[in-house]
């Protein structure tokens, strides 16, 4: 992509990938009771690094993230299985969700699930599993 | 509830998962991927012997009772074939150590195995149709990958069409689930086969069920095995080996648990077309075997027969033929493992597939040789190894059903099969030996212990058929009886 | 409204069937994501077409939709979405590797 004339482009991203970001953030948090979750979040958030693969070059936002987005999967997937044998360690059956309320300093009465946990690692395997497959079919040409 | 139901299924994926992380540690990948399939085989001992004494356990996952959750069941039949997997399992993964080459090891080849190995027990310990989809899906995601895993030419040729096969018959599968909703609201198997009893199984009803035929016949290769020789004979021996012993029984199972549990009131149209499905692909299968003079070809041929075999006993429905089947379903996934280990393994050393381009391999190499013999032997169903008894229950059953022409193909195809193993023992391993020391391409060295370890199995399954004839017989009872498997599922409330 | 959604599964079904039909890679991986969307759709219709609120506890006094086919469309998009994916990577790899997307130069040959 470099080397078009893409200045609408450029300067939409900087403001859009931040609203991207924050808006999945939004549907990964409401997913509890409403539309949402964590496999919705995460393709949200792949929208958002695929905007900027499209802006920059890959290679750049690759190597400003840091990562290697098989272990982002490969951890999602741990994290989400570990929840369900959480609930086994217990005597309760596999996958078993337990829902509380918690008194947090600032929300105040807040409800807490430990389905979030498993949310966090669906997120994160699809967000991991997504940016391989895009990254491995972009970066031959 | 029984926490253990689980541990199969979710084993190979935590190791997989591991694996990923770790991904330069070829040793780590080794050690920790047999360890996984130890424990799946400790796993399923322990469940056998809990379903021996207490009947069969179930799980209901996140303590969502039985119609509404998705539960899982762990009945004989699945238990055993989960047992069964985990060994055959071992013996590839040992033999792919010294065969599949640095570069697939690399490329995950491990990780990929273990989550195939999730989705196939998967598919044998679930009670919910649709988490029987997933598990199917799960397992062929691998498979594809497994498929095309090197990235050779002719492999990348076929794996297209292998994916696009069977994503068109996971389509059908998923519509076969949406008119079954419809019909009868509900989707765990348990249920399902309580409200098919209470409404009868009308026409309708036999045409979703005969959807269901179709999709898992094209996943067994029953008939429809047509894309089933390209598939299996490109990809490495070990992963063909895993594909052959489990990807086509996995579809075996799934038809044996879906007409005996849920569509079992009108055998006479579906049990007698399942019958005449595995006729057809027996009798197609021998042809194959028998007209080819390539070794890949010849032995993906014979586990389209065994495919046959297996569903003619159960076409017969009766308590004869389905022990029958129970035994040879457990005997093929051993022995269809070992023969594509051994074919494989003449393959690496000769670096041909013609059998006319080969000759007496036997004097350099005597184990092997004789190993493919008894595999051979074993593959035909001749006493004491581990197919006769199958074979024997099998006629016996289609017999006593008044199939008469089922069972006659069955014993005439066993021949044409013992014909077409014959044609390879004499090719290869009789006669001069045009193979010097200089032009052989490999070694044996480390191949040998997986086969010799199938090789002991399979002659053990034939000589010790009475130690496990008291688990047979009960997944047998569990299959003849479903109200067992209703009641176990069901008739759990509360606690 | 349930005879509509029919026929356009019907649609679906057909325009699918249409492109992998076709000799090419990509308008073959297009048809299956066409069918996938049709089982999709279908699976809804046989659930039934209720109006409704969610199955939420809490929200009394409404009619509520069946949330199973719901849950199922969920997990058949998941796994389409991954299945379709690793397609189009393999034929991607596919046509670099033998320089050709056509179906029938892809025929298998004895010797390669």
């Amino acid at each position: 992509m470099k080397g078009l004339n893409d200045v609408i482009l450029r300067t939409a991203t900087k403001v859009v990938v931040v609203i991207i970001l924050a808006f999945s953030i939004h549907l990964f948090v409401s997913g509890h009771h409403n539309p949402g979750g964590g496999f919705i979040g995460g393709l949200a958030f792949v929208a958002a690094i695929v905007l900027l693969f499209l802006v920059s070059d890959i290679e750049k936002v690759r190597n400003n993230i840091a990562v290697d987005f098989k272990n982002v999967t490969a951890l999602g997937v741990l994290i989400s299985v570990f929840t369900g044998v959480g609930g086994m360690i217990g005597g309760k059956p596999f996958l078993n969700q337990v829902f509380g309320s918690v008194n947090l300093p600032i929300f105040g009465e807040t409800g807490m699930a430990t389905g979030v946990l498993f949310d966090v690692g669906v997120a994160l395997a699809v967000i991991g599993a997504s940016l391989t497959i895009i990254i491995s079919i972009g970066e031959d040409r | 509830m029984n926490n253990l139901i689980i541990l199969p299924v979710i084993i190979p994926i935590i190791t997989g998962m591991v694996l990923v992380i770790f991904r330069n540690n070829i040793w780590l990948h080794r050690f920790l991927s047999l360890l996984a399939t130890v424990l799946i085989g400790i796993v399923s001992v322990l469940l056998l012997e809990q379903i021996r004494t207490k009947g069969i356990q179930i799980l209901c996952l996140g303590g969502w009772e039985a119609p509404f959750g998705i539960t899982l069941v762990a009945d004989m039949l699945a238990v055993l074939l989960v047992l069964v997997t985990a060994i055959v399992t071992f013996c590839c993964l040992c033999y792919a150590f010294s065969s599949i080459g640095a570069e697939r090891e690399r490329h995950y080849f491990y990780s990929f195995c273990l989550f195939l190995i999730a989705g196939v027990n998967g598919a044998f310990l679930t009670g919910d149709i649709f988490n029987m989809f997933v598990c199917f899906e799960v397992m062929l995601v691998a498979s594809y990958v497994l498929i095309s895993l090197g990235g050779s030419r002719i492999q990348l040729r076929e794996s297209a069409k292998y994916i696009l096969i069977n994503m068109i018959s996971s389509f059908l599968f998923l519509v076969a689930i949406a008119f079954l909703y419809s019909m009868t609201g509900t989707l765990n198997m348990a249920d399902l086969s309580v409200r098919v009893a209470e409404a009868g199984q009308g026409g309708l009803m036999t045409a979703v069920s005969l959807l269901f035929l179709f999709v898992f016949s094209l996943k067994a290769g029953l008939f429809l095995f047509f894309w089933l020789p390209g598939s299996y004979s490109v990809p490495p021996t070990a992963i063909a080996a895993i594909f052959a012993a489990l990807l086509t029984k996995v579809g075996i199972y799934a038809i044996i648990r879906l007409f005996s549990l849920v569509f079992y009131h009108d055998p006479g149209v579906t049990h007698l077309f399942i019958g005449i499905l595995a006729a057809a692909s027996m009798v197609l299968g021998a042809m194959g075997a028998v007209a080819y003079w390539d070794i890949k070809r010849i032995i993906t041929y014979t586990v389209v027969v065994g495919v046959g075999f297996v569903l003619a006993g159960f076409a017969s429905f009766s308590l004869v033929g389905i022990r029958g089947s129970v035994y040879y379903l457990i005997h093929d996934m051993v022995v269809k493992a070992l023969i594509f280990l051994i074919g494989g393994t003449v393959i690496h050393l000769t670096g041909t597939g013609k059998l006319r381009e080969m000759s007496g391999l036997i004097r350099m190499y005597p184990k092997l040789g004789w190993m493919f013999f008894i595999a051979a032997l074993s593959v035909s169903g001749i006493p004491p190894l581990s197919g006769f008894i199958g074979k024997i229950f099998i006629t016996e059953g289609t017999f006593q059903s008044g199939y008469y022409w089922l069972g006659g193909i069955g014993l005439i195809t066993s021949l044409m099969v013992l014909y077409s193993v014959m044609k390879i023992f004499m090719n290869v391993f009789w006669g001069y030996t045009n193979l010097t020391e200089d032009m052989q391409k490999g070694t044996t060295r480390g191949l040998l212990l997986p086969m010799a370890i199938l090789t002991l199995l399979t002659i053990a399954l034939g000589l010790g058929t009475e130690g496990i004839h008291e688990y047979v017989d009960f997944a047998v009872e569990g299959l003849m009886n479903p109200n067992l498997y209703i009641d176990a599922v069901l008739g759990f409330k509360g606690q | 409204m349930e005879t509509c959604m029919s026929i356009v599964v019907g649609i679906l079904f057909a325009i699918g069937t249409y492109l992998i039909l076709s000799k090419t890679l990509l308008r073959i991986i297009l048809g299956t994501s066409i069918i996938g969307h049709g089982v999709n759709l279908l699976i809804l219709t046989m659930g039934g077409l209720k109006k409704g609120g969610p199955p939420i506890l809490g929200l009394q006094g409404i009619t509520f939709t069946d949330p199973l086919p719901q849950a199922l469309v969920l997990t058949a998009i998941v796994i389409n979405f991954a299945t379709t994916a690793l397609f189009l990577v393999l034929s991607y790899r596919t046509y670099r590797v033998l320089g050709t997307d056509d179906l029938e130069q892809l025929r298998g040959y004895e010797n390669e």
